[in-house]
């Protein structure tokens, strides 16, 4: 068993053969024209961008983004609109959308699932999960499923560490995943279920919608979600239960109304002002 | 013993931590009411005293870099605030900015305002949707309560801050990059002097702060220079954020004086993984030299850390225990810095690709006799030659690692890392046999 075990994790280990973590693909062209309204109601987002900035050239990521809120991806007819609205080189717009990983050369999925296998959540299992979802879904990095549902994609770090391992869907957190939960949230994004990130919105947007997001169009949807999953305030936790104070700190009718609450850590102890200056001995 | 000192973290566990009215109980936009009373310069003195130094990595005195603008010639000046929090390892201004983006903005007006800034940029990854509607909400509301807009609080003082969307690529957090990208160009560093400074976004002078760094600005404000001061070391002084990761039992946020030890963290954190024992950590990323159960006692300050033969970065510790093969951990970062070099300067771009090549050979077990000279030699042409700390950052897990592990690269001579460490093992879920045997 052992040996059969070594031997398939020979063959198997990806690294191998794939070399090229995220291999480079060249622009895919798109020719067909926007329509008016298209272009109308383009130029008018672009007018409320483009105010945002001192110098117009800087209009150019959020607007790559507004093109792939559009198209999908970022087409041809979407660099030739940054070139003419912001006076550079087709060639120029190009040499930026292709210099940014999230900025996609090909039609994308409905949903970019993205495995970090950065080294922590590589180690912690961001491997094993981004193995058994490739084998699950049938595709590699950068590849979509066939119903053009879900792009699979190799994530560096997150920012989401101790949250590992994470894997990202249209950039909300799945946090402390596993093959099996992986494998069940792309079931269920395939299915055209409601997904709810661990931290984020109440559910997880379409690339789409995501991406006018990210072009800096609020969708009304900050106030959903948590503040901060669990380990986001693992240390304020243990402070409480200590009572443990940056000096000088007293504790707000927040921390009493708390302290007299049942709490996680059990009520805060002590005098509101006898433990200041503890902090740093 | 050293304590926890919650000033940053202290209100995230509200349960509507990010809205302004929550902010407003915990005392928040007061320290901007003090800061419209002092004079800027007075500011920027304080900031100075205090002894902050900045957040994102390099520890560079704060008031010190504000006070390098040159002086006001009627032109704008800019304050960015760097939010692409991408350093492997580095997790704290992510849900900062998630559960109390008004921390950083209040900290951005007060900046900006100490500065002589009238449009300030919050520079965020882009890869985070949920963060930048945090963040879009938090300066909204700003504007609505007359935080943030003309003639603030009726000092005459006009401020906007723009909140924009970048789109994946770690070197776009080295500075002037940043300032590239920002500037709607491809991610790549300027050569320095001049420096930001002098001659920033747009070519005006320019101050670029990370967010941990800004967001403490209003508890300094707040309570004064000696508060601050008063926490930490002599010579880095205050608190920060330490990010706990990997294997120990309780990963985390954990927000401490500068100089607490690995050893109390991890005390506090549960312990390492049960029933296994610390092999090596990073102290501050992944471009920071590693360290191993021999330093359970540094202080996590940017003297000890240094003098240890490492840096205190940006406090991310990355756990690691003994069933971790560390050439397959270097192999991965490596993949990282080689994908994420930008290309501009030879020693990083080529230097990295070799890098890789070779640490692949070695976690195939068919590395070759001299290869681990070879990466030592590689490593020496980049460090100190590449045009930026990209290059610098890509050596340190490899020169590192073989300083305290060099038989474990000698072993990828003939042994695959995955047989001398099955990642079953590392894996922080249990994985069933069919798992291994499915293929
Ligand atoms: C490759 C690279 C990536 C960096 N990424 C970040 C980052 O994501 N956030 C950050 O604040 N600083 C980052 N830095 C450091 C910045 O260049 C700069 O030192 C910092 O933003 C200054 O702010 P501070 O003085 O407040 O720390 C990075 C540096 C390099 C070389
Ligand atoms: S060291 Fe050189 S190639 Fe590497 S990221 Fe910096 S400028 Fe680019
Ligand atoms: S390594 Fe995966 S989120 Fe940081």
């Amino acid at each position: 068993m052992t040996d059969n075990m070594i031997h398939v994790h020979a063959e198997k280990h990806p690294h191998a053969s794939d070399a090229i973590l995220h291999p480079p693909t060249p622009l895919h062209a798109s020719d067909e024209p926007y329509t008016a309204e298209q272009l109308e109601s383009l130029h008018r987002d672009c007018a409320e961008i483009l105010a945002r900035y001192p110098v117009k050239r800087s209009a150019l990521l959020p607007i790559l983004h507004l093109v792939q809120s559009v198209d999908g991806y970022v087409t041809g007819r979407g660099v030739r609109l940054c070139a003419e609205l912001l006076d550079l080189s087709e060639a120029e717009v190009s040499g930026v959308a292709t210099f940014y990983t999230q900025y996609k050369r090909h039609p994308n999925g409905e949903y970019t699932v993205g495995v970090c296998t950065n080294t922590l959540c590589a180690i912690m299992g961001g491997d094993l999960i981004y193995d058994r979802l490739s084998e699950h879904l049938g595709i590699g990095h950068d590849e979509t499923t066939p119903d053009g549902k879900i792009t699979l994609e190799r994530v560096e770090c997150n920012a989401g560490c101790d949250y590992a391992p994470v894997v990202m869907a249209n950039w909300e957190f799945f946090d402390n995943q596993t093959p099996e939960s992986a494998c069940a949230l792309t079931d269920d994004l395939r299915a055209g279920k409601d997904v709810a990130p661990s931290r984020g919105a109440a559910t997880v947007c379409k690339f789409k919608h995501v991406e006018r997001v990210l072009a800096g169009f609020p969708d009304g949807r900050a106030n959903e979600g948590l503040g901060a999953g669990g380990p986001s305030i693992e240390g304020l936790a243990l402070a409480k239960q200590n009572d443990w104070r940056a000096p000088g700190a007293q504790p707000t009718d927040q921390d009493q109304a708390s302290a007299l609450t049942d709490e996680p850590g059990g009520p805060h102890t002590g005098h509101p002002h006898s433990s200041s200056g503890e902090a740093n001995e | 013993m050293t304590t926890l000192t919650p000033v940053l973290t202290r209100f995230w566990d509200e349960p509507q931590s990010w809205t302004l009215e929550t902010y407003l109980r915990y005392d928040g936009y007061q320290a901007l009411g003090t800061a419209f009373e002092t004079e800027p310069a007075d500011l920027v003195e304080q900031v100075k005293s205090s002894g902050l130094r900045g957040r994102g990595g390099a520890g560079f005195p704060t008031g010190l870099k504000w006070s390098f603008l040159p002086k006001p010639d009627g032109g704008p000046r800019y304050l960015v605030v760097n939010a692409d929090e991408s350093e492997p390892g580095t997790c704290k201004d992510i849900p900062l900015m998630m559960a109390a983006p008004h921390l950083l903005v209040e900290g951005a007006i007060i900046t900006s305002f100490a500065i002589g800034c009238n449009h300030a940029f919050i520079y965020l990854r882009g890869e985070v949707v949920h963060v930048y509607r945090r963040l879009m909400n938090a300066v909204q509301e700003a504007y609505d309560a007359g935080h943030l807009g003309k003639n603030i609080h009726g000092t005459g003082f006009d401020l906007d801050v723009t909140v924009h969307a970048g789109a994946g690529a770690y070197e776009c957090g080295e500075e002037t990059a940043l300032l590239d990208s920002l500037e709607g160009r491809r991610g790549q560093p300027r050569l320095k002097p001049p420096f930001p400074a002098v001659e920033g976004l747009y070519a005006r002078p320019t101050v670029v702060n990370n967010v941990e760094s800004i967001a403490s600005v209003p508890s300094i404000v707040g309570n004064g220079a000696d508060w601050f001061a008063g926490m930490g070391t002599e010579k880095s002084q205050g608190f920060g954020i330490f990010s706990l990761s990997g294997h120990v039992t309780r990963p985390g946020q954990y927000e401490a004086p500068l100089g607490i030890t690995l050893r109390e963290l991890v005390d506090m954190a549960g312990g390492i993984r049960e029933g296994h024992q610390l092999k090596f950590w990073t102290p501050g990323g992944s471009s920071t030299p590693i360290f191993t159960d021999e330093h359970w006692d540094v202080p996590l300050d940017f003297e000890s850390v240094a003098a240890a033969g490492s840096m205190l970065g940006t406090r991310a510790l990355q756990i690691f225990d003994e069933t971790v093969s560390v050439v397959h951990a270097v192999a991965r970062w490596t993949d990282f810095y080689a994908h994420e070099s930008c290309g501009k300067c030879t020693p990083c771009r080529e230097g990295t690709f070799w890098l890789k090549q070779i640490m692949t050979r070695l976690e195939e077990g068919q590395g070759t006799q001299d290869d681990v000279d070879k990466l030592l030699d590689i490593c020496d042409n980049i460090l100190g030659r590449a045009f930026c700390a990209l290059g610098d950052g890509a050596t340190s897990p490899v020169t590192s690692a073989i300083q305290y592990f060099r038989e474990e690269f000698e072993l990828g001579m003939h042994t695959p890392w995955w047989e001398a460490y099955p990642p079953e093992r590392s894996a922080l879920f249990p994985v069933a046999n069919k798992e291994t045997v499915s293929a």
